[in-house]
């Protein structure tokens, strides 16, 4: 069965047929060809398709696409604004939190949800937000790294704005 | 523009394709649209060993939305990575070797249609028995797996530099072990993925697919499906990672490609991530036996080692492998006798490769728990040993490997006073312990794997009226930096601003060939092809600057964005002058570097004495801190201090983060990850949530300390720094184990349960299923 199905994909309201069984990563990947977010694994194993749904981290492989209808999706193709990159993107560029780059959407996208959540995560903070997001190149350690230090960044932007 | 000159060699840079990782623009081959395109899959032997009666396909055919199908009927050409071991079809015929071969491949609409015709196809076979482990393969009366290999003995090696037995008599104290290291394998993130392209009108085919090496990709389909090599164009995408198991081609990229050109369109096979686990080409389960002599005060006498690989069912690099194993007991140390037996076995599981460390990391594993098991029995400390038997470069090993370079003293110094070993190493509170390991690597296999008497790396520069710098490389950059490092070697010696430069890589259309990224090579070979090309390119801007000036090239001063007659500020152009005076006489600049290593690198000249010869060693000292949980049997490693002697760090940043990718993956291997096989031979764990990679949760911090021993030979003075410490760190965290629980533990991973069972004294079955006297008598 298919429906047409209203969904808010990085801010434009997107209108299509949408099969019940389709999961999101797929219409985000086969359907809008939004391919920034990956899929790692054969399902909810290691978290290369994390995107923000109502600005949650949820696994887009282990989501219906029509069960987010109505809903605000966020990709990784959401956060540099004009092309410029977001701090997190900046970090991750400049600390060296990518390497092969197949699970740095996810992870990057899983960060964002905990720097909105909280400003200042302890490295503790975010080792428990990112436990979900598998990474075979890094060790994690620039990740962490990139992390802090777009924290700091953000940080810094918002004391500047206020 | 900025007038100044730029500096390449060691700059802390981000990935020159970074920008594209963190955006989600870097598109993977999946990320690949063809419209048109069929979905390809592949059908699977659901036996372990077996002859094949009839694959019967007829029902799945005639399956709506099919378009075609193909069988073993379809090929008779062997493949496999080594010229003389290729006995592996893409798809099988006559028999199944394990349980996931590949029978059949399908193409049709969608991926649903092609999965559905999956389940209608009909595989007829006689069963025959299977064989999981080494031990039940070498077995008396074994079926063989392969006619022509006797005992299902693949390889066999049999090595003896100096005089073993007498070291052994010189001995103050000679231990020996059996120590056994589970299969293990990348778990790279990015399942596997090809997109095949065929032409029919003009007989060509266009493969995208996730190789580490197009160029071998690129042979095995011309051999494959008997095409001059002419009609075939192989480029590499981003690719997410590869840790070896992308070093092979491997059967999906060659199935993807008969498909291909079966159906006469496009195919883009996508792999599950259980079938990426099946395609495997991981480390081998392994049983070593490791034998070593030591004076009273710490000085080696002889080492001796007995290897015993589980290869799986089909030849593929197992034969360097087992060549690694025991030639890269040399290099590290400075040991007078070495004596290697070496069996590589043939077994019904799926293939083993090459993998981080390839062959050298479960010898590593059981020397460094043994030495260090003796040094305390001999009251010795382990760091202190380790420095009793260092080599002296510039030497030559007694297998004919040269070191040249040699930074290991300084590794052990800074890991040493890292740690704060001297202060801590007795003093850990209950359940904490301390564990010290060395290792080392190779900068690239001294003689490849195909050797045609070519230069062994080949970068081109080009240079055009825009004054943009293009550097064609086929270096696959598959996330560990090579097209970064090209660029900082170009920028070095050129001067000029980054921003000209871009790196067009892996397009056997454009780039020339180049062996691949194997070994860790890239940084070695093809940076010093990189700087010869610049170097080349700079004698023609010199030149043009001089014909400008009216000078004598020896006159001119290159400073990068600026040329100018040295001593002489008022006469002075900018790099786009230069180039627009360089191309008057010839157009667009294309210039070469290449780089071989010469023939007195290429190893001894014994059977075999080519695998493990380098023209530079990294080494590696790695101390780590572990916490044990006596109640639980959980380790975690709290912190590790890496050394690493990486030559020159071309840009440190990138040079950390391998070394910490390295480190962890030791980590893996020693603590929780391994590939199992229950008694129908399929495998236990083909998922990231059963294969126990671990998280960000079960990661320590990881400092790396850069020692720079300025090779002779290497670009810069670099050598390589993705796989030396790997190994060093699987044996650090088994020592730390043993340290903080007072338990020796002989296997691999110290999973929780193996832990607890060492804590409480219990006697574990240990997995020694095929001991060297097992081996006599048996027919090889």
């Amino acid at each position: 069965m298919k429906n047409v199905l209203a969904i808010r994909v990085n801010g434009q309201t997107r209108e299509s047929a949408v099969a019940d069984n389709l999961l999101l990563v797929d219409y985000l990947r086969e359907v809008l060809h939004l391919t920034g977010t990956k899929q790692g694994c054969d399902g909810g194993e290691c978290g290369a398709c994390t995107v923000l749904v109502d600005g949650v981290p949820r696994l887009a492989c282990l989501t219906l696409a029509a069960s987010v209808a109505g809903r605000d999706v966020e990709t990784i193709e959401s956060l540099s604004t004009a092309g410029r990159l977001s701090d997190l993107q900046q970090a991750f560029n400049e600390k060296l939190g990518t390497q092969c780059g197949f699970c740095t959407p996810g992870m990057i996208m899983a960060a964002e949800a905990l720097l909105r959540r909280v400003l200042d995560p302890s490295p503790e903070q975010i080792r428990t937000a990112l436990s979900g997001n598998l990474c075979r190149c890094t060790g994690y350690t620039k990740i962490i790294e990139s992390v802090q230090a777009a924290a700091a960044a953000r940080r810094q932007h918002e004391g500047a704005q206020q | 523009m900025n007038s100044t000159k730029f500096k390449g060699a060691g700059q802390r840079i981000p990935l020159v394709d970074g920008i594209e990782k963190v955006t989600g623009k870097a598109r993977y081959t999946a990320d690949l649209f063809e419209p048109g395109a069929l979905a390809g899959r592949i059908y699977r032997s659901p036996y372990a060993h077996a002859q094949i009666l009839r694959v019967d396909v007829s029902e799945a055919l005639r399956l709506p939305g099919v378009v075609g199908i193909i069988t073993g009927a379809d090929c008779d050409k062997t493949y496999g990575i080594l010229p003389i071991a290729q006995n592996e079809y893409p798809l099988a015929r006559e028999k199944v070797r394990y349980f996931g071969e590949p029978v059949a491949a399908v193409a049709a609409i969608d991926d649903a249609t092609a999965a559905a015709a999956l389940k209608l196809i009909r595989m007829e076979v006689r069963e025959m028995p299977a064989y999981f482990t080494a031990a039940e393969a070498r077995a008396q009366n074994a079926v063989l797996l392969h006619e022509n290999r006797k005992g299902n003995l693949e390889r066999e090696v049999h090595h003896e530099f100096g005089d073993a037995a007498a070291g052994f008599a010189a001995a103050d104290l000679v231990r020996e072990e059996v120590f056994y290291a589970s299969e293990v394998t990348h778990a790279h993130m990015e399942p596997h993925a090809t997109l095949a392209s065929y032409d029919p009108e003009r007989d060509r085919l266009t493969v995208h697919s996730v190789t580490q090496v197009p160029y071998y990709v690129h042979l095995m389909l011309a051999q494959c499906l008997a095409m001059d090599t002419s009609r075939i164009r192989v480029i590499k995408p981003f690719v997410g990672g590869g840790f070896g198991a992308r070093t092979e081609t491997l059967n999906f990229e060659i199935i993807c490609g008969l498909l291909a050109r079966a159906v006469g369109g496009t195919v883009k096979m996508k792999l599950s991530r259980e079938e990426t686990f099946l395609t495997h080409r991981g480390r081998p389960e392994s049983e070593v036996r490791m034998k070593i002599g030591i004076k009273g005060d710490g000085r080696l006498t002889a080492c001796q080692l007995e290897m015993i690989m589980r290869g799986g069912a089909y030849g593929g690099y197992g034969v360097v492998t087992i060549l690694y194993a025991g030639a890269l007991l040399n290099g590290l140390y400075d040991i007078p006798a070495v004596k290697y037996d070496g069996y590589r076995v043939y077994t019904n599981t799926p293939p083993c490769g090459a993998m981080r460390g390839h062959g050298s990391v479960n010898t590593r594993y059981a020397f460094e728990c043994l030495l260090d098991r003796m040094a305390r029995e001999l009251g010795l400390d382990p760091l202190d040993v380790r420095r009793k038997n260092l080599l002296r470069a510039p030497t030559e090993t007694i297998n004919g490997l040269k070191v040249l370079s040699y930074g290991l003293p300084e590794c052990i110094d800074q890991v040493e006073r890292a740690s704060g070993w001297r202060e801590r190493k007795a003093s850990m509170p209950p359940g904490r312990g301390l564990g010290f390991a060395c290792s080392h690597y190779v900068s690239g296999a001294a003689k490849p794997v195909h050797w045609t008497g070519e230069p062994h790396a080949t970068v081109i520069l080009k240079l055009d009226f825009d004054a943009g710098v293009t550097i064609l490389t086929g270096a696959a950059d598959i996330g560990q930096g090579s097209s970064t490092i090209m660029t900082q070697a170009v920028v070095e010696v050129l001067g000029i601003d980054y921003r000209r430069i871009r790196v067009v890589a892996n397009d056997s259309a454009i780039t020339p060939k180049d062996n691949g990224s194997y070994s860790s090579r890239v940084t070695f070979m093809c940076g010093n092809a990189a700087i010869q090309a610049a170097e080349n390119l700079k004698l023609l801007l010199v030149k043009a600057a001089a014909k400008r000036f009216n000078v004598a090239p020896e006159q001119v001063e290159c400073l990068g964005e600026i040329y100018r007659v040295a001593g002489d500020e008022e006469r002075q152009i900018p790099f786009n002058e230069v180039v627009t005076e360089a191309l008057v006489d010839s157009g667009t600049l294309t210039v070469k570097g290449t780089f071989t290593c010469p023939v007195e690198f290429q190893g001894g000249k014994h059977r075999g004495g080519a695998v493990g010869s380098t023209m530079g060693f990294s080494y590696a000292a790695i101390a780590v801190e572990v916490d044990v949980d006596q109640e639980l049997g959980t380790v975690k490693v709290e912190k590790v201090w890496a050394a690493m002697d990486c030559g020159f760090a071309i840009n440190p940043l990138s040079l950390e983060g391998q070394v910490q990718g390295a480190v962890w993956m030791g980590m893996a291997q020693a603590l929780c990850e391994q590939t199992q096989y229950n008694r129908d031979g399929k495998h236990t764990a083909a998922n990231f949530l059963e294969y126990r990679v671990p998280t960000s949760m079960d990661s320590p911090d990881i400092e790396v300390a850069i020692v720079e021993s300025m090779d002779p030979n290497g670009p810069f003075g670099a050598k390589e720094g993705s796989e030396g410490p790997l190994s060093g760190m699987v044996a650090a965290v088994a020592i730390a184990v043993q340290n903080a629980t007072g338990v020796t533990f002989n296997a691999l991973p110290l999973t929780p349960d193996r832990v607890l069972d060492g804590i409480a004294g219990r006697k574990r079955p240990v997995r020694t299923r095929s001991t060297p006297k097992a081996l006599e008598g048996v027919p090889s």
